[in-house]
Order: C-alpha cells, then structure tokens, then sequence
C-alpha cells in the first residue's frame, strides 16, 4: 500500500493558555494559535496553501484568510468528532503527500469554559446529522444526555467484566496531574493530586467522579505541516509523520457504542491502531511515550488493550499504580498532563506535546523519545498518529 | 427606509471583534479599526491586522465621507427580509480612510443612484437600543 | 420509580425520523417491537434504513419479548436536564433477542440496580402522547 509515511513533518506548533474566560472570540483565538504555530515554524501567512478545520469550529477557513492576509490558499478539508486533532493532520498530510498543496495548517479554538460557542451537536446548518439523531432519539429521553454518562456506562460493564475495583482508575487522572503540575502552560501548574484528593472526589455519574472527567477551558491550537524538503529550512528539526488513521466501525457513536455484542472497550480504536501501526511499520513495543485521549480515566485503559500495549481487561493492572505511565516508567502517557492535567483542547495539546517529546523541548523530556503515538477520540471515531525523527 | 412593524428587527452579531464598532453608533459616531503597530485602518472589524498579524488594535472615529463604490436595489418582497418594505438600496460605500462599509441609502431613488456618488454618514435610530449608520448624498462644493 | 419528572417542565422526548416512527408508534401503543430484516430475518436496534448484514432494504417489525438482563448502567448524580430529576439510573439492558436498548427502571432503588438482573418492559405513561419503554425487576 502507498502510505503518507516520510512524506510529511510537522514543523510549527502553537498553543494557548487554558482559560475559564479568556474574553476572546474564537476566531481571534484561532488567529493567535496559528500566528504562533507559523513564528514557531519561521513561515508567513503567504506560505499557507492549505487548511483543515474542525467541523464544529466556529471560526472558518474565510474569516481566517481575512483576518490573517492570507492570500494563497488552495486545499481545504474538514473533519469531526473526537478523534479530529490527528484526523486534521492525517487530511493536511494527504494534501501535501499528494502535491494538492504544500504547507498546511490545522487549527482548533474552543470557548468552552465561557460557553460561548454554539452547541456542539449541532453542525453548522443547525440540522443535527443522522448519527447525532440517532442518539438524541433512543438516550436522550431516559437522560442519558452527556458525555459522561455515556462513558459511565461503557466503564460500568467494564469493571464487571475485567473486576476492576472502585478508584482503580484514580492512579491515571494523579498521573495526568503529576504530570502538568510541572508543566507551566497547564490549569493545573503546581497543583498535582493524590489519591486521596480523587477518593473524596464527589461521585458524578457513577462509576465516574468529578477527578475522572475532564473540566472545560477556553483554548486553541495549531499545527503546521509540510514537506520534508521545506523543513529543512525552518526553525525546529521536523517532526515526521510516520503513521496517521482514523478509526470508526458498526455502531460507533459520540463516546459510545452500546449495539454491540461486547461494550467493554474501543474497537474503533483497535481499526485505527492496526492501520496505524502497519502504515508506520513499528509495533507497540518500539514506541517511547503516548498521547492517550483521557477526557474520561476508563479510556486509558481501554487505549492501551485497542492499541495492543497489553492484553485485553489488563489495561487497569497496566496503568497499576501509575508508575510504567509515569515519566521514566515503561510507556509514559500524557507527559504535558493531558485532558485531565494539562486543559482540555479536545486532544490538540497531545498532538503539540508528541511534537515536543521528538524534538526534545519537552518540560518532562522522555529520553530517547524517537518514536512517540497519539491517540485522539478513544471512545468515539477514533485518530491516531505515529510521530519520529 | 421603512421598517415593518411587528417584524422583529435584525441586529447585529456583536463579539469581542466588533463590538467598539456598535457600540459607538450610540453615541453617534462611526468608528474603523485601526492597527495600533503598522496604523492599517480595517473594516471588518477583525482580531488580528492582516497586514502585520498584530493584535494591538485603537479606534479611530471616521470622516463620515465616501463615495458609491455600488449599490443594488431589494424590489421583491420575497427576496428581501421581510421585516424592510421594498423597495430599499443597499449601498456599498468607499470611506475616504480607503476602507468599504455596507449600509443603506435614504432619501435617494433608484433612478437618481450612480457609482461614484458623494455621500455622508447620519445616524437613524432604528429602535430604543438599535442606531444604524446610514448614508445620505453629499453635495459637494465645485 | 427510579427517575421523578419534573412535571413544570419539558420532558426530554424522542427525536423521532422515518426510520424510527414504528419503533416509536408501538411504544405508543405500548408494544415494543424492533426491526428485523425483511430478508435474512436478522434483528437489530436502533432501527435503520439497511440491513448491516446483508444490506437488503426490506424491513419488518418483530413484537420484543420484553424480557431481559441489565448488561451495564449509570446513576446521574446532577441531572443533565431540567425536566428530570437526579439522582436517577440509566440502563442499558441486554434483551433476550440479543439486542441493547437504553432505558431507566421502575419500582427498584438506584442501589439495587445491579449488573445481571432480570428485567421485564414496562411503559411508563409520562403525558397524553408519550410513553417511554421502561423495565422492572423480576423476581
């Protein structure tokens, strides 16, 4: 098969702070994340030829090339969900691999802390898109209306099926937030958790508590991608794209999938990791750190056993007590922090960390981190990338 | 222009991009962006200057002075917002700061409307909490 | 009951399209039927426009047993939505066709719900025009 692999780097990245209300649009905040990600790269608005968006995106492709003078751009895409951050780069990286244009930019911002965006489940003609339909039909009127119900529910039945005792998941969010705590772009710089701290953590839709769910900011992201031959070039060695996928499968819906015969993990995840593995040509065990989605702590566990680092139901005893996850353990997962650690950008930030960690400026630096995975919309359609030197 | 009773009035989408630019229509001035680093005067109110990608932005108040850059004229009812009796003029209007501004024209016909027509800003107050700056033709001294 | 309605507000209906409106209709009439394909017979919910199996078009409704086991559940401790009061257990029940469907409980504490009970449908009149398919313990 002809694949992406070697054919596309990430050469800039920018990301904001993490903000309760940051008083800014999300097309200003758009404009910022891409201004950074191009003074990262050393590269201009006039350089940008291509663009993918986040369909639920407010601010669009026009109002940026308006609002930043960007005057040649010729490719651009768009895809959804949660596993959007690496379906976006795996789109950009189509468009360069194929010569439909040359340096491309990606890009999310989210008022989600001031709430300011319109409702996510709508797409942008304000009719709701079959899938969305179909849940809001048979959930919705027994209240099971969020997110983190849905991933209530699938870690439910996990536990009963692997007998994964109560706060057994608490050692992931202390890991994510051990993590960010040293990091000083993070909500939660300086505040790392124990376990304590999650035990007394009110319970919110069981078996999850509020320190098992990710808390919402306003924030924004990007990331610019172009050809090897361009990096060279720019200001940061290139970051290679190595693998990139996406993953969805029969009954795959938004964090969930209850028609199945077994609703204890992620098959959309494993479709991914397999093409996503193949397309790189590495195995699980060649990979240094990994970007795992943890909006909710279940999804770790169940990343880890779709992507094949442990056996199916291991994911749990993998996780343990934290330390293969940890900086310096086995697999260190989330080292910036995450969703749960860092802020949640709806896994753009794992993208930017994973870009970190190969080039080497990470703040908790994984050593010899030459090869690196993320994992973007585990319990939805899934996206995941394989990122080196 | 005659606006329709019992229509509810389209208002702006005011946000943090724009919102200096509505709010001075209150107090009767008409007001453009410009770029506090390299002194681009913007319109539409955006976040960023597309000129030099800084953030910094002032307001500067307008002359009130252009001209018709074009303009078109909303005669079927069924086209239009029906809360606006046809038929009304949309004009595109070319500020003297060099910037270009979507408004209407008032008592002007469609007959009398020409490119390059001198024309001034006033201000109508379309409701308790709605002003709207228009134009009206200018005349110009020889 | 497990979920208390707050009557003073809307309470959070089916969205209902045209290939769900006989699913819906027979919860009006307080049957619960699920799809089945015309041709190769295989069951499936929710309903859609093909077969996944053998993509055939054909579609005929099959009367539910009614009957099954709680295969997962979650208690909303804050209510995501104002015409229903928290705490309450959403369900997901394994029927004995083999089929998942969400629904809540009646009649049983949120504490006693638990993975592996036994569970009969029942319909919960909410309004004039509303019933939702609801499941009881069974003894």
């Amino acid at each position: 098969m002809k694949s992406i692999k070697n054919k596309v780097a990430i050469v800039g990245i920018g990301l904001s702070g993490f903000s309760k209300d940051c008083k800014k649009t999300e097309l200003r905040m758009a404009c910022e994340a891409i201004k950074d990600a191009l003074d990262d790269a050393g590269l201009t608005p006039r350089d940008i030829d291509g663009m993918i968006k986040q369909t639920d995106d407010s601010a669009d492709e026009h109002a940026i090339t308006s609002a930043m003078g960007m005057p040649n751009l010729t490719f651009y895409g768009e895809t959804r969900w949660a596993g959007a951050p690496c379906g976006m780069v795996m789109q950009a990286a189509t468009g360069v691999a194929a010569g439909a244009c040359h340096t491309a930019v990606i890009y999310r911002a989210v008022n989600g802390g001031s709430g300011l965006r319109s409702t996510p489940s709508m797409r942008s003609s304000g009719q709701l898109s079959t899938a969305d339909l179909l849940h809001w039909a048979f959930h919705s009127p027994f209240g099971l209306m969020t997110e983190q119900g849905a991933v209530a529910m699938l870690a439910e039945r996990y536990m009963y099926e692997y007998d994964i005792k109560k706060d057994q998941f608490g050692p992931i969010t202390v890991t994510c937030r051990q993590n960010g705590a040293k990091n000083p772009n993070s909500a939660y710089f300086k505040k790392p958790i124990t376990m304590k701290d999650y035990k007394e953590s009110k319970m919110v839709t069981d078996p999850l508590r509020a320190l098992d769910c990710y808390e919402k900011f306003d924030a924004a992201a990007a990331f610019i991608v172009t050809t090897p031959e361009r990096a060279k070039y720019l200001n940061h060695p290139p970051v290679m794209i190595l693998g990139a996928a996406q993953g969805s499968v029969p009954e795959t819906e938004n964090m969930c999938g209850y028609y199945r015969d077994d609703v204890t993990g992620l098959p959309e995840m494993a479709v991914m990791g397999k093409r996503l593995f193949k397309m790189a040509g590495v195995k699980p065990k060649d990979i240094k750190f990994a970007q795992l989605d943890d909006a909710y702590t279940p999804l770790v566990p169940m990343q880890l056993e779709a992507l094949g680092f442990c056996k199916k139901g291991k994911g749990v005893n993998f996780c343990g007590d934290g330390k293969k996850i940890k900086a310096g353990g086995r697999l260190p997962v989330n080292t910036a922090g995450g969703s749960l650690g860092e802020g949640h950008i709806h896994g753009m930030n794992h993208v930017i960390e994973a870009v970190h960690q190969i080039r080497g400026t990470a703040t908790l630096q994984v050593k010899n981190a030459k090869i690196g995975l993320v994992a973007t919309g585990a319990g939805g359609p899934a996206g995941g990338l394989i990122l080196g030197r | 222009m005659e606006y329709v009773k019992g229509v509810p009035l389209l208002r702006p989408y005011i946000d943090y991009d724009n919102q200096e630019f509505w709010l001075a229509h209150r107090e009767e001035k008409l007001v453009f962006q410009k770029c506090t680093y390299c002194g681009k005067i913007i319109h539409r109110p955006k976040p960023m200057c597309p000129a030099c990608l800084s953030t910094d932005m002032e307001w500067i108040e307008s002359t009130g002075l252009g001209t018709i850059y074009s303009w078109t004229t909303f005669v079927y009812d069924r086209a239009a917002y029906p809360g606006i009796r046809v038929p009304y003029i949309v004009v595109l209007v070319e500020m003297s700061e060099g910037v270009r501004l979507v408004s209407n024209i008032e008592d002007v016909t469609s007959e009398e409307m020409y490119i390059g027509m001198p024309v001034e800003v006033f201000f109508d107050k379309v409701s308790d909490d709605l002003t709207l700056p228009k134009f009206r033709k200018r005349k110009v001294k020889k | 009951m497990t979920v208390n309605y707050n009557k003073n507000e809307m309470i959070p209906a089916p969205v209902v399209d045209p290939d769900s409106k006989a699913f819906w209709d027979a919860v009006q009439n307080q049957e619960l039927v699920f799809q089945k394909c015309g041709d190769c017979g295989r069951l499936r919910h929710p309903p859609r426009p093909v077969c996944p199996k053998c993509r055939s078009l054909n579609i005929e409704w099959e009367p539910s047993s009614g009957k099954g086991t709680i295969y997962s559940k979650t208690i909303y401790r804050k209510s995501p939505h104002p015409g229903m009061k928290a705490p309450f257990t959403v369900v997901l029940v394994e029927l004995d066709e083999g089929l998942k469907l969400i629904s809540n409980m009646v009649d049983i504490k949120n504490d006693d719900i638990k993975i592996g009970m036994q569970v009969e449908v029942v319909f919960d009149n909410l309004t004039d025009d509303l019933n939702l398919p609801k499941f009881r313990k069974v003894d």
